[in-house]
C-alpha cells in the first residue's frame, strides 16, 4: 500500500489533484501553497477538496493508518482554532473552517466501510441501505424501509428471525429459555465472524481498486466496466455487511432485555 | 508591560475555583479569605446587596428564601425540565413566569436568570484574581461537563458575558483535568477520566500522545452527583426526625438546611471513618441524632453510584475499547473520594485509579493550562493540543416527528455538515428547520436545541429553491447556522430562537445592569492600582533613605517626606480612595528633588532618558515609576 510522497516535503501536504489551487501564501507570497504555509505558517484559506485530496492521497482504498494518524495530529497543530487564536478574525475563520474539514475527513478516511462509501459516493453511487431519500420516504410513509435479504444468508436469517421471535415472547411472558439464549449467542458469534469475513473479501476488492488506479495514473487508459465491477462488487459486500449489522443489533437488543 | 493574563475558571455545582498558569505550573487562586474554594452560593443579605460564596453561606440557613445553591443544575433549562429538580432542591420559581419564558428564580424580592446568578460567581473569581494579580482581568476560559448540551453551553457562556469577561473557550471539565494530569506525561496513553462532582457526572476516554490530547469517547449524566447522596440521606432524616420527634420539618426552609449541612459533614466523615454520628440541632431547640456506619451508607448509596455504570459502558463501547486497553483512570471531582465511588471505579478499569491530584482543584488547574495554550503562553504547552468531541448528536426535525442526524456523537469538533432543503409551496419565503440533540429516533424524545427561520428566500416554484443550510458546531461545542440559496446565491437571514436561552438582546441588557456592579469592580480596581502604586512609592523611598541623595536634602524637605510617609502608610487600609490618592501625590511632591538628585548621581549621562524603572530605582509591577513623575525624562 502506497502514499503519494511529496518530494522534500517538511510539513505535507501539497494538494495532489488536477485543479491547481492556491500558487502563493497571502501572507508572505511564498510559493507552493497548502493548508498551511510551508515558509510562514499561516493558515490557508478553504478550498472544497475531496478527502483523499485533502490529505495529498490517491484514491486509494489501501492506505497506511497509522501515517494518516500522523498526518491529522500533524496538521491539527497548525489548524487548530486553538492554535490560531490569537491571528485576525479571518484567519481564525479559516482556520475554524479548515479544522472542520480535516476532522471530517480524517473520520471518514479512517474507517475502512466509510471509506469505501465514501469512495463509492465520488464516484457517483448510492447505496441503497444508506440513501437518505429511502430514509425520508420511509419517515414519511411510516413504512419499513425496504431490506434486501442477501439470497446466501436467507435461510440462516429465517432461522434466526424465528428464534428471535421466540425469545422476545419468553422474554415477554417472563420466561426463562437459557437453551434457546445459548442458541443466541452462537448464532451471534457466527455472524460476527461472518461480518469480519466480508472484510476480508472487500480487502481483495480494494486490492482490485487500487490496481486500476495505478494504471490510470501510469498513462494506460482503463474500460468503464472494470471500474464498475470493482465497484458493483463493493456495494453488494457493503449491502451485506449492513444488513447483517442491522440483524445483529437486533440480536443484541432481545439478549439484553 | 505584561500581557494580560487569561485565567481558567471552573464553574462549579457545589465549588467555584479560579486559576492561571505560573511560569510552568497551574495555580488556583485564593480569595480574601486565603481559601482556594468559593462555594457556589449566592445570597441577598439585609441590604438587598449581592453576597457569594462562603459568606452567603449562613444565609442559607438563616434565610433561606433570600439564598440560593446548585444553580448550575438549572442553567440552560426550561420549567418543564426541572420539574424533578424542583421537588428535591428548594429552588424557588418567579411567579409571574409565563411558558417559553426563560426560567428565573426568586431571591427576596429579586428574581434572577440561572445565568445572572452565575455571573455574580463568576464576579466573584474575576474579582479575586485581579486582587491577586493587582491588574485588570477581561479573558477567560470556563469549564462546563462535557455531557451538557448545547443550551448549557450557551448559558455558560452568557454568565461569563454578563460578569464581564470574553469567554475564549468552554473546556469540557474531564478534558480539562486531563490536561493538569498529563502536563508533564510524555508517554502514548489511553486515559479514562471518572468526573463525579456535586451534580454532574462525566465519563470521557482520551488518547494522550506527545502533548495532543484526543478525546475518543464521551458519555455522562448532567442530573447525577453529589447533591442526589445529600438528598438521600436528607430523606432519611426528614423521616426519622417525623418518626422520632413528631415534627415534620419538610416545610421549614431553615429546618431543611441545617439538616443539608448536617449531612454533609456526615458524608464526609464517612469517607474516612466507619461509622459517625449525624447530629442535628433544629432551630428550635430539639436535637436528633442517629449513628450511621459506613455499611448502612453504602448500601443507601449504592444505586446513584450505579448510575455511572450505563454511561461508563456506553464510553468505553464507543471508543471500541476494554477495560485493560486502558492505561490509566484518573478520578475528579469531590464526590470521588467516597470509597465505594473508588472501588466502583476499581471495578469497571481493571486497576486502581490514580488520585494523586486534587479532586476539587483539577478541573481549574486544567482550564488554566488551556488559557495558557489559547494566550500562546509557555514552554510547557508549546506542544499541547486539545481535540475535543461533541457528547450529543445533532439532528433536525423531519416531517413526520423523526430526527435526521446530521452530526453523530464523539464528533472531532469543530465539525460541519451541510443539508438541502426546499419549499413545499409556491412562493415560500421562509422555510423552518427545528434541529435537535440527543440520540433518540423521534425530536420529541431529544433536547429541543433551537429554532431557526430562514427568511429572505426569492420566491419560486415549490421544489425549486435549493436552501443549503450549513451546521457548524465550533471549538465550544456550540452550534452556529448559516444558510444560502443556492440558485440565487443569496444569503437568507436566519433568526434564532434558542429553546431555552437567552437572546442576544437579553444578555446585553443584563451586562448594561451588571454595570452598577462594574461600578463596583471599578471602584475595586482603584483602590487596588492605588495601593499597589502607594506601596511602589514607599518601597522606592526607603531605598531613597539609604542614599546618599538623602542626606543632600535639606531638614525641612526630610521632616516634610517623614511626616508624608506616615500619613500614607495610615490612609492605605482604609477604604477611602480620595485619601489614598490625596497622600500618594503629596508624597510624589514632596519627593520629587530627592528624585532628582538620585538621577543626578548616578554616573553616566546614559541614564538621561530613562525613567525611574529602568534606572532600577523603583519596584512594581505595572505601576508608574515611584517617585519623580514623567518629567524627569528629558
Amino acid at each position: 500500500m502506497t502514499t503519494a510522497q511529496q518530494p522534500d516535503n517538511p510539513g505535507l501536504l501539497v494538494l495532489n489533484q488536477p485543479k491547481p489551487v492556491t500558487a502563493t501564501c497571502w501572507s508572505c507570497g511564498a510559493m507552493r501553497a497548502a493548508h498551511y504555509c510551508q515558509e510562514c505558517g499561516k493558515v490557508q484559506p478553504p478550498v472544497p477538496v475531496d478527502y483523499f485530496a485533502f490529505f495529498g492521497l490517491p484514491c486509494k482504498l489501501n492506505l497506511d493508518a497509522a501515517h494518516l494518524e500522523r498526518d491529522f495530529y500533524a496538521l491539527s497543530r497548525k489548524l487548530h482554532p486553538d492554535i490560531n487564536a490569537r491571528a485576525d478574525s479571518h484567519e481564525q475563520e479559516w482556520s475554524l473552517e479548515k479544522t472542520s474539514q480535516l476532522n471530517d475527513a480524517y473520520r471518514t478516511l479512517k474507517d475502512p466501510i466509510s471509506r469505501t462509501e465514501y469512495l463509492l459516493r465520488l464516484q457517483g453511487v448510492q447505496l441503497e441501505e444508506q440513501s437518505k431519500a429511502a430514509t425520508d420516504e420511509a419517515r414519511q410513509t411510516g413504512t419499513a424501509k425496504k431490506q434486501v435479504v442477501p439470497p446466501v444468508l436467507l435461510e440462516e436469517v429465517f432461522e434466526l428471525n424465528m428464534q428471535l421471535e421466540e425469545l422476545r415472547m419468553n422474554k415477554k411472558m417472563g420466561e426463562d429459555d437459557p437453551a434457546l439464549e445459548k442458541d443466541l449467542q452462537a448464532a451471534k458469534q457466527h455472524l460476527i465472524s461472518k461480518q469480519s469475513e466480508m472484510l476480508d473479501e472487500l480487502a481483495l476488492v480494494w486490492n482490485q481498486w487500487d490496481v486500476l488506479v495505478e494504471r490510470t495514473t501510469a498513462g494506460e487508459s482503463i474500460e468503464e466496466t472494470e471500474r464498475k465491477a470493482a465497484r458493483d462488487k463493493m456495494v453488494d459486500i457493503l449491502n451485506r455487511r449492513s444488513y447483517l449489522r442491522n440483524l445483529l443489533r437486533e440480536v443484541d437488543e432481545v439478549l439484553e432485555s | 508591560m505584561a500581557t494580560e493574563r487569561i485565567i481558567g475558571i471552573d464553574l462549579g455545582t457545589t465549588n467555584s475555583l479560579v486559576a492561571y498558569m505560573e511560569n510552568d505550573r497551574p495555580v488556583v487562586i485564593p480569595g480574601e479569605d486565603g481559601s482556594n474554594l468559593v462555594p457556589s452560593v449566592v445570597a441577598l443579605d439585609e441590604r438587598d446587596q449581592i453576597v457569594v460564596g462562603t459568606p452567603a453561606r449562613k444565609y442559607l440557613i438563616g434565610t433561606p428564601e433570600r439564598a440560593v445553591y446548585s444553580v448550575k443544575r438549572l442553567m440552560g433549562r426550561g420549567v418543564e425540565d426541572i420539574q424533578d429538580e424542583l421537588k428535591l432542591f428548594p429552588f424557588r420559581l418567579a411567579d409571574d413566569l409565563a411558558p417559553g419564558e426563560v426560567l428565573r428564580i426568586k431571591l427576596g424580592n429579586k428574581t434572577y436568570t440561572p445565568p445572572e446568578i452565575s455571573a455574580f460567581i463568576v464576579r466573584q473569581l474575576k474579582r479575586n484574581a485581579e486582587r491577586y494579580f493587582g491588574a485588570p482581568v477581561t479573558k477567560a476560559v470556563i469549564t462546563v461537563p462535557a455531557y451538557f448540551n448545547d443550551a448549557q453551553r450557551q448559558a455558560t457562556k452568557d454568565a461569563g458575558r454578563i460578569a464581564g469577561l470574553e469567554v475564549l473557550r468552554l473546556v469540557n471539565e474531564p478534558t480539562a483535568a486531563s490536561l493538569a494530569y498529563g502536563l508533564d506525561k510524555k508517554e502514548t496513553a489511553t486515559v479514562a477520566v471518572y468526573d463525579l462532582g456535586g451534580g454532574t457526572f462525566d465519563i470521557s476516554i482520551l488518547k494522550l500522545h506527545e502533548g495532543i490530547f484526543e478525546v475518543i469517547a464521551t458519555n455522562g449524566d448532567t442530573h447525577l452527583g453529589g447533591d442526589d447522596i445529600d438528598n438521600l440521606l436528607i430523606a432519611i432524616a426528614l423521616d426519622d426526625i417525623q418518626g422520632d420527634l413528631g415534627v415534620d420539618v419538610r416545610r421549614s426552609g431553615e429546618a431543611v438546611q441545617t439538616i443539608r449541612k448536617a449531612v454533609i459533614d456526615t458524608k464526609i466523615a464517612l469517607s474516612s471513618q466507619d461509622e459517625t454520628t449525624l447530629d442535628i440541632e433544629l432551630p428550635g431547640g430539639k436535637r436528633y441524632q442517629r449513628v450511621i456506619t459506613r455499611e448502612q451508607y453504602e448500601q443507601l448509596i449504592r444505586p446513584v453510584i450505579d448510575r455511572t455504570v450505563g454511561p461508563v459502558r456506553q464510553a468505553m463501547k464507543d471508543a471500541t475499547l476494554t477495560a485493560k486497553q486502558i492505561d490509566e483512570a484518573v478520578l475528579v471531582g469531590g464526590s470521588t473520594r467516597i470509597p465505594l465511588v473508588r472501588k466502583l471505579v476499581e471495578d469497571q478499569f481493571e486497576r486502581t485509579p490514580h488520585a494523586d491530584l486534587n479532586p476539587d482543584e483539577v478541573v481549574a488547574l486544567g482550564a488554566a493550562v488551556q488559557a495558557d495554550i489559547l494566550g500562546g503562553g509557555s514552554e510547557v504547552t508549546k506542544e499541547m493540543l486539545l481535540l475535543d468531541v461533541t457528547p450529543l448528536s445533532l439532528g433536525i426535525e423531519s416531517l413526520g416527528g423523526g430526527v435526521v442526524k446530521i452530526i453523530h456523537r464523539n464528533s472531532t469538533i469543530p465539525e460541519s455538515a451541510t443539508e438541502h432543503f426546499t419549499t413545499g409551496v409556491e412562493g415560500q419565503t421562509n422555510v423552518a428547520i427545528h434541529v435537535v440533540q440527543g440520540e433518540r429516533e423521534l425530536a420529541k424524545d431529544c433536547r429541543s436545541l433551537a429554532r431557526f427561520d430562514l427568511k429572505g428566500i426569492p420566491p419560486m416554484p415549490a421544489g425549486l429553491p435549493r436552501i443549503e443550510v450549513k451546521f457548524l458546531l465550533d471549538a465550544n461545542g456550540i452550534l452556529h447556522v448559516s444558510a444560502r440559496e443556492a440558485r440565487s446565491g443569496k444569503e437568507a437571514e436566519i433568526e434564532v430562537r434558542p429553546s431555552y436561552g437567552l437572546t442576544d438582546e437579553q444578555v446585553e441588557g443584563m451586562i448594561l445592569e451588571s454595570f452598577d456592579y462594574a461600578e463596583e469592580d471599578f471602584r475595586q480596581r482603584q483602590m487596588i492600582e492605588a495601593r499597589n502604586e502607594a506601596e511602589t512609592i514607599l518601597a522606592a523611598l526607603s531605598k531613597g533613605r539609604r542614599s546618599p541623595a538623602w542626606e543632600q536634602l535639606t531638614s525641612r524637605e526630610r521632616d516634610d517626606i517623614g511626616r508624608l510617609d506616615a500619613t500614607l502608610q495610615a490612609v492605605m487600609p482604609q477604604d477611602d480612595y480620595q485619601a489614598i490618592r490625596t497622600a500618594i501625590d503629596a508624597l510624589n511632591q514632596a519627593t520629587m528633588h530627592l528624585a532628582e538628585l538620585m538621577m543626578d548621581s548616578a554616573v553616566t549621562s546614559a541614564l538621561k532618558g530613562q525613567n525611574m524603572e529602568t534606572a532600577n530605582v523603583g519596584e512594581g509591577p505595572a505601576s508608574p515609576h515611584p517617585i519623580a513623575k514623567a518629567e524627569i525624562e528629558s
